[in-house]
């Protein structure tokens, strides 16, 4: 009797244990993300997070932040195999314990008479801000480490949602770690 | 100088230094196919897109020089997929110009639209979709320079119609620095430190072989491999893709190594202390059981592409560059192995245990496939290039032919590509038009592409094939018979059906068919006296004929099978 598989719920659903940062300036031209995607996808390397934004005010560039699972592949394999990319410009790898890492958190949430003071007390203790608010909701924002997003996130398992969304991180070298090339 | 798009494409094609294009016209391509006409460059008009892609192909491994195809946009782009997958196993020089429908339409569904850079996106070196006319010289610049340098490849060039009949003002990049490609660095400074260590390496090795991939062809170190290995005496084998980098009938050549190398080729490799890898990339077909493979080795991983390193074997030592500076500095610094008259002496008993033999030819057939082939080779001059498809007839045109120079050897090698043999003979001839071309094919392959025996005749492109008929695709056969019990599914060709001297004729080609030994050297004879038209030979083969040696799929290189005629005795 073979019993039915449990279907795929997705690929990964915590930041893996041996991951690594990759910062990748990439030349900001059409179908750059669907090159670094369709790599990642066909030689089975595995993202956690990625953020895409334009670089250093140049509109030449955009920086791309991809945390990548260090478990599903040698991460000399991801980087020497990204570099081949005619228009990935520079690979710097960021090792967690040398990484200074942020990303930004944005949840709406619906406010109750009653439990208005201690929603407003965990957002003070997680140093989040309110950018939104009306009769039934508010909107935060909280900017920190992924691990202090990931707290923020439990503390609010407790009211009710409208939508929580993430931006995945970025990350700089720690002052005095260089990252390697 | 004001020109179209599609002027300034040919303008730039000729600026590149080509002189063929194969290809197909069609509606998005149509305004390229007007400058042509007042173009000093030849175009092969193929019967089929994958035909002007292989021909490229072949065009570029007979002369080192890049291949280059132009299809229109859709189905004449999704034709040339295989093609260019094909040459980016192989790392294959090649420049595909691919029309496109109108910038305005794409993303509608147009007719004829299909998103050829996102299929092509992952088996090409990098492609481009051009946007204006003013960047077409700059893309096809950039596109040669992808093409050629470092680890080689096809790139892709999609111009959109509108963009073809669009008006420029004449220009082109007079150096790299304007062909915009800030994150392509193709060459990396030879790192004296890794070089070092490898000497010393080197230097501790009892029972070294040099394992020549296709790297060396493409960094045209052949002179300087020669130089090499007979200062240090190493034993050399030459993957699939490096036959011809080193002279067959060179003493230290042990062949081929691999699934269907020879016995001393993979024994040497299994038995060695140090494997220097030039250009190559430790293929499953070369390796078998990766934890079994050459357990006792240390490596020196030479290669353009770093990426190659430690993605299946453990490199002691790496050096990212081509393959010609490396011997280069290990001859500076002397590089030299430990006395190896020991080592040769076994790899001398191997050799002379288990040469690559096959079954006495019968004087009334069916013929010896290896016989055959061993038949054209000396009846054919010295330089003659061998194109094949993919199958048992490669793996014997591999062991039997007897390769000595770089360029004459075609074959498809990673992507194993049927069909390969006739389009790419085709190319190979039309770039080496000196040379002598026969193309080894089976009859599985010669039916998936035959078509351009047309494009052939038309163009006066006077290649000879030789269809080695077994009735059957052998190689699926052949695994069938020795894995699946012999159960053999689907895999009936008949010898009969087609009818190849027929289909020789009624493409204009001279058709003969040898059934028994003296045919067979009275056909090869006549072919060889055709220098106008094309020849096809339908050789009646025997069907039970397998490749030897083998290692089975999955297995340690130590099981290798040998030749049924070579088993009994001691191994």
């Amino acid at each position: 009797m073979s019993a039915t598989p449990e279907p795929f719920l997705g690929a990964i659903d915590h930041t893996p244990v041996r991951h690594h940062i990759l910062s990748v300036l990439v030349e900001n031209k059409a179908g750059v993300l669907a090159r670094i995607a369709g790599l990642f996808a066909r030689r089975g390397f595995n993202i956690y997070s990625l953020a895409v934004a334009p670089a250093e005010s140049n509109a030449r560039f955009s920086r791309v932040t991809i945390v990548v699972d260090a478990e599903s592949a040698p991460l000399e394999q991801i980087v020497g195999q990204l570099d081949k990319l005619v228009n990935v410009v520079a690979i710097s790898d960021i090792s967690p314990k040398d990484a200074l890492e942020r990303e930004l958190l944005l949840a709406t949430i619906k406010t109750e008479v009653d439990n208005r003071t201690s929603l407003l007390d965990i957002i003070a203790n997680a140093g989040a801000a309110i950018v939104d608010v009306d009769a039934r909701s508010v909107t935060v924002m909280l900017a920190a480490t992924p691990g202090g997003c990931d707290e923020f996130e439990r503390a609010l398992e407790s009211y009710a949602r409208v939508e929580l969304h993430r931006t995945g991180r970025v990350a700089l070298p720690r002052l005095g770690k260089l990252a390697s090339a | 100088m004001q020109l179209t798009g599609a002027q300034a494409l040919i303008k730039s094609l000729e600026q590149q230094g080509v002189d063929t294009i194969f290809g197909l016209p069609g509606g998005a391509i149509l305004p390229v196919y007007d400058p042509l006409i007042d173009s000093s460059i030849r175009h092969i008009l193929v019967r089929h897109e994958q035909g002007a892609g292989h021909m490229a192909e072949g065009y570029a491994l007979a002369t080192g020089r890049p291949g280059v195809a132009m299809v229109t946009s859709g189905p004449g782009a999704t034709n040339i997929v295989t093609p260019i997958a094909n040459a980016h196993m192989d790392s294959t020089p090649l420049v595909v110009v691919t029309g496109q429908v109108a910038s305005s339409a794409i993303g509608t569904d147009a007719f004829q639209e299909c998103d050829i850079t996102g299929i092509t996106m992952g088996i090409t070196k990098h492609n481009f979709l051009v946007k204006s006319a003013q960047e077409i010289p700059r893309a096809v610049a950039a596109a040669f320079h992808l093409a050629t340098t470092g680890r080689p490849g096809p790139v892709l060039i999609d111009i959109p119609k509108d963009v073809a009949q669009s008006m420029m003002d004449w220009w082109y990049p007079s150096s790299i620095e304007e062909y915009d490609l800030p994150g392509y660095r193709p060459e990396v400074e030879l790192d004296d430190d890794a070089v070092m260590r490898a000497v010393a390496l080197i230097a501790e090795a009892e029972r070294p072989v040099l394992y020549v991939g296709g790297g060396t062809l493409k960094s045209r170190a052949s002179a300087e491999l020669l130089a090499f290995a007979e200062r240090t005496k190493m034993p050399v084998v030459t993957t699939l893709m490096a036959r011809g980098a080193f002279p067959d009938s060179h003493e230290q050549h042990l062949g081929m190594p691999g699934m269907h190398g020879t016995y001393s080729a993979v024994t040497a490799i299994q038995k060695s202390d140090l494997l220097i890898s030039l250009g190559a990339r430790f293929d499953d077909r070369v390796t078998g059981k990766i934890p079994a493979f050459a357990p006792h080795a240390k490596v020196i991983h030479v290669d353009i592409d770093r990426a190659e390193f430690n993605k299946v074997r453990h490199a002691d030592v790496a050096i990212q560059s081509n393959v010609a500076a490396v011997l280069t500095a290990f001859d500076g610094y002397g590089a030299m192995p430990r006395n190896l008259d020991v080592w040769w002496k076994e790899i001398r008993e191997w050799r002379e245990q288990y040469p690559l033999v096959y079954d006495a030819p019968t004087v009334e057939g069916p013929l010896r496939p290896q016989h055959v082939i061993e038949a054209i080779a000396a009846k054919s001059g010295p330089g003659t290039i061998v194109a094949s498809g993919v199958g048992q007839h490669q793996m014997w045109a591999s062991q039997f032919w007897k390769f000595e120079e770089p360029g004459t050897w075609v074959n498809s090698g990673g992507a194993g590509t049927m069909g390969f043999g006739v389009p790419s003979a085709i190319g190979a001839k039309v770039g080496r038009p000196d040379r002598t071309v026969w193309c080894i094919d089976g009859d599985g392959c010669f039916q998936m592409t035959a078509q351009e025996l047309v494009t052939a005749r038309s163009e006066g492109i006077p290649i000879k094939v030789a269809i080695l008929n077994n009735a059957y695709l052998g190689m699926v056969r052949q695994w069938q018979e020795m894995f699946y019990e012999e159960r053999y599914s689907e895999v009936y060709l008949s010898a009969d059906l087609p009818d190849y001297v027929k289909w020789a004729e009624s493409m204009g080609c001279v058709g003969l068919r040898a059934t028994n030994l003296k045919e067979m050297h009275e056909v090869i004879d006549e072919a060889n006296k055709i220098n106008d038209v094309p020849v096809v030979i339908d050789f009646r083969t025997d069907s039970s004929e397998k490749v030897f040696p083998m290692v089975a799929s999955g297995a340690s290189n130590d099981d290798i099978m040998v030749h049924p005629l070579q088993r009994g005795g001691s191994k």
